[in-house]
């Protein structure tokens, strides 16, 4: 019995040194729907600062999270990094996060993009304003969220897919304001005014009002920061052509949403893995993050990029932002029964 | 005797193996909410069925108009440019369906040049013309078109090829017309190959998500990952899955079906030297455009607009890309290796083992070819994740604590996952090249004491070099094409072409994306054309 136990065990171990060769405990690791270009550049210069060596796996913010919650207490992962809210309220819920008690956290970070219990904390936040064009929109024409149902509207709106999250955030918060009706009321009236079926991405809609297949649109300011940004002339015409709005400045104050980070439970090497956490609020971090991608930073005394300043600046929703994850079930039937597509 | 029951028992264990992810698909469906069903029910259903018929049905007509001419021409006739059209035809099988879409979208789109140009040249503006939007269902199904033909003209040709010109000469010799010799003799003997070439066209129709999702086509894939994700119901998304797999499997009964008691063995001897047919005139340019036309749209338009792109306006990490193509590479070629060995071993023990729990296995574990790669990788997951938890039970038993994920966070995932969802590529080639084998062959090779081994090594392989090279190919591309799946089982910094890509453009950054796209295709033109040369000249 002694023999065979010693035999099952090299071979197992020869196997684990085979399989997990690079995986060492005291690394860092990051699940991540931030994209490699968005995460890595940082991560490594935390691991030049401390030491501390990170590995990072990027994917889809729900796939990734579906294999969190299959790998359960085992997961390699310590930390999980999402670039919508909704994401990190259902890891929440989900029990695989962790609270983190951390007064550089919640010192940098104002406690409405933070969890109440500490389990999630915003990194940047992401305005999805109106963006029209200039020559056949007046900004007198634009309020709220809510005059976009009216039929002045009809076939002047692009948007894109009620797959994408940015939207099912926005509905959400729209359907706190107002409530359930009234949201299917206003979702009807405005899928009526859409000038095509959606389609592409945030990008796709700028150049598409810009090109005048229809007059506005929601997009994340910093699609269009960097188009105003680019190398290429064509881009910046793209930019040249549109304005930003922020709507509902007069009540509840225009849709943000962030990107954001959570400790698992399942995380092995915590105190690293909340340093990192802490490097991501930091005054270099937040510059980078605010003038590579043109995101707000969450920390009070970094200041936006030029870009963004241009865009001037707008009252935000202050609707609790674990309620937008709460309810983007509901967005989305609302949606599907608008039809919406 | 002894090694087919040795066959037996592996083709059933692999049978397990690769039908537990479709297992587990359908037990999570049990779970599923009247509420949310009734939702999907008064809602989107509809729509996603009629999107996924007619995406089907636009496919299926149009891989094959576009295959199965090219094919004949390019086998029976002679006509300028034959030579180099003959494998140039195969190209866009290396072209992703959703990289040929950015690149379409980028060219036509409202905002784009052609468009753009137009515009300017005349004053229009939006709504003063009428432009075709590529971003539509009938964009979807011609983008499919353009990358999917190439199945039905692998298979064709190949069939087309196999043909003895015997029968050619007795129809003509009887009085038939060449057109009517075609349709009476050529085209129903190749129907079963050019069946399966369209099934595999549809079933990867079905699996698509990058492409409808671009195009906002809403379609059964896109439902499933909406339901999934937005509505937060994997149960429901799993019901959904289930659907889907019904669905192919009627699919592939009635492919079955239409062929019954239908069995064509061809023995190598007879002798196939073809005359081939000579056009003119008129006729060879028109057999030259309908060929060129192809390869130009599906291929060489969209890899000019991809290199210009990647040339002039993207920025290149020439060690960044090295690395990737390097893993790209291996994991395709390892994965296709796999499957068609797998695939070889199912084949062969039907071929002895007659039983209907061998068929069945068969045709359960090709199941997953119409799966998009998340269900399957989510399916994959669940018993491996199962499995390495036992293993950390049975350490800690030992008295070893913390040694983590051992298979589920590794390439081991990667590899299962890629066969489950190839291998219906890989078996549907090696059985229809197995089946070209007389039975009387394996008779006469067992009444002269011949093992079942030394008949595979000696007869079936070499005769079967072709479809076993073709498998490997399709195999082969189709992984270094997928995303979904890489995207979710993959490693700790473990990254693929397909991925840089899928991540620059999501990030909607196309012209970033250029570089890596090409790249897949550059990748994937190595084994399309090495394996063309061995099929042709095995075949010839």
């Amino acid at each position: 019995m002694m023999k065979v136990r010693k035999s099952v065990l090299a071979i197992s171990l020869l196997a684990i040194s085979m399989f997990k060769a690079g995986i060492v405990n005291a690394d860092v690791n990051v699940y991540s729907s931030r994209t490699e270009a968005l995460i890595k550049p940082l991560l490594d210069r935390f691991s030049a600062e401390t030491g501390v060596a990170v590995n990072l796996l990027t994917g889809k913010d729900d796939a990734l999270l579906t294999r969190l919650q299959m790998e359960g207490p085992a997961s390699p992962a310590d930390l999980f990094i999402t670039s919508d809210v909704a994401r990190l309220y259902r890891a929440k819920t989900a029990g695989i996060t962790e609270a983190v008690e951390s007064d550089v956290l919640n010192t940098a970070i104002a406690s409405q993009w933070r969890d109440a219990d500490n389990h999630w904390f915003g990194l940047t936040s992401r305005a999805r304003p109106i963006i029209y064009a200039k020559d056949r929109v007046k900004s007198a024409e634009l309020d709220r969220y809510e005059d976009l149902a009216d039929p002045k509207w009809k076939g002047r709106i692009c948007i894109r897919s009620s797959s994408n999250v940015y939207n099912q955030s926005l509905v959400s918060s729209a359907l706190i304001a107002n409530g359930e009706g009234a949201t299917l009321k206003w979702l009807n009236g405005l899928v009526a005014n859409f000038s095509r079926p959606p389609a592409g991405g945030d990008t796709d809609q700028l150049k598409a009002v810009a090109a005048g297949q229809c007059d506005l649109t929601l997009a994340n300011t910093y699609y269009l920061a960097r188009l105003a940004a680019s190398d290429k002339a064509e881009d910046r015409a793209v930019a040249a052509k549109l304005s930003v709005f922020w709507p509902n400045q007069s009540d509840r104050g225009a849709h943000f949403n962030i990107s954001g980070i959570a400790l698992t439970k399942s995380a092995k090497n915590q105190a690293d893995a909340v340093k990192l956490m802490e490097y991501l609020v930091s005054d270099a971090a937040q510059r980078w993050y605010a003038e590579v991608n043109n995101e707000y930073p969450i920390v009070a005394n970094v200041e936006a990029s030029e870009q963004l300043k241009s865009f001037g600046s707008a009252k935000a929703d202050s609707v609790s932002l674990y309620k937008l994850g709460e309810l983007n079930g509901n967005s989305l039937r609302l949606m599907d029964r608008a039809g919406w597509k | 005797m002894n090694h087919t029951s040795t066959l037996k028992l592996t083709a059933l264990l692999i049978g397990v193996l690769l039908g537990l992810p479709i297992l587990s698909v359908i037990g999570q469906s049990l779970f599923a909410g009247v509420e949310s069903i009734s939702h999907l029910w008064n809602t989107v259903l509809s729509e996603y069925i009629s999107n996924s018929l007619m995406l089907m049905l636009g496919v299926a007509v149009g891989t094959l108009l576009i295959g199965v001419p090219t094919a004949w021409l390019t086998t029976m006739c002679k006509f300028p440019g034959r030579d180099w059209l003959n494998w140039a035809l195969l190209l866009p099988l290396a072209m992703p369906a959703y990289v040929i879409a950015y690149t379409y979208t980028g060219i036509l789109d409202y905002a784009g040049p052609i468009q753009s140009t137009l515009r300017e040249l005349t004053g229009w503006g939006y709504g003063d013309y009428h432009f075709w939007d590529v971003r539509s269902l009938s964009g979807a199904i011609l983008m499919l078109i353009l990358v999917l033909y190439p199945y039905v003209y692998l298979t064709a040709r190949a069939a087309f090829f196999e043909q003895s010109s015997l029968s050619m000469e007795v129809a003509k010799s009887l009085g038939y017309s060449t057109p009517k010799t075609w349709f009476k003799v050529a085209l129903p003997l190749a129907r079963p190959a050019i069946i399966a070439g369209v099934t595999l066209a549809l079933m990867e129709t079905l699996a698509d998500y990058g492409t409808v999702q671009y195009f906002g086509v809403s379609t059964f894939s896109t439902g499933i990952f909406r339901t999934f994700y937005g509505l937060g119901d994997p149960a429901s998304a799993a019901l959904l899955a289930t659907g889907l797999l019904t669905f192919v499997a009627a699919l592939i009964f009635v492919e079955r079906y239409s062929r019954r008691g239908i069995a064509y063995h061809q023995s190598k001897s007879t002798p196939r030297v073809r005359q081939l047919i000579e056009l003119r005139g008129f006729h060879a340019l028109m057999a030259t455009l309908a060929c060129a036309l192809p390869f130009l749209l599906g291929f060489m338009l969209p890899a000019l607009q991809l290199l210009f792109w990647s040339l002039f306006e993207a920025e290149l990490d020439w060690p960044q890309f090295i690395n990737l193509a390097w893993n790209t590479f291996y994991l395709a070629a390892l994965a296709a290796l796999i499957a068609v060995i797998l695939a070889f071993t199912l084949a062969y023990a039907q071929r002895f083992e007659k039983q209907r729990v061998l068929k069945l296995i068969g045709q359960f574990a090709g199941l997953g070819y119409a799966l998009p790669g998340t269900i399957i990788a989510i399916g994959v997951l669940t018993p491996l994740i199962w499995f390495d938890h036992q293993l950390i039970k049975l350490f800690n038993w030992f008295g070893i604590a913390n040694i983590g994920l051992l298979l589920s966070g590794t390439i081991v995932a990667l590899l299962i996952a890629y066969a489950v969802r190839f291998l219906a590529v890989a078996l549907g080639t090696v059985q229809a090249g197995l089946n070209q084998i007389s039975p009387s062959i394996d008779y006469a090779a067992k009444s002269l004491g011949r093992s079942t081994w030394t008949t595979l090594r000696l007869i079936h392989a070499p005769i079967m070099r072709s479809s076993l090279f073709t498998a490997l190919l399709i195999v082969f591309v189709d992984v270094l094409k997928e995303l979904p799946a890489t995207l979710m089982l993959r490693p700790f910094d473990f990254n693929t072409l397909a991925i840089r890509a899928y991540e620059l453009a999501t990030d909607e950054q196309l012209i970033a994306a250029a570089p890596p796209s090409l790249l897949i295709v550059v990748v994937g033109l190595i084994p399309v054309l090495l394996i063309n040369r061995a099929i042709t000249r095995s075949a010839s």
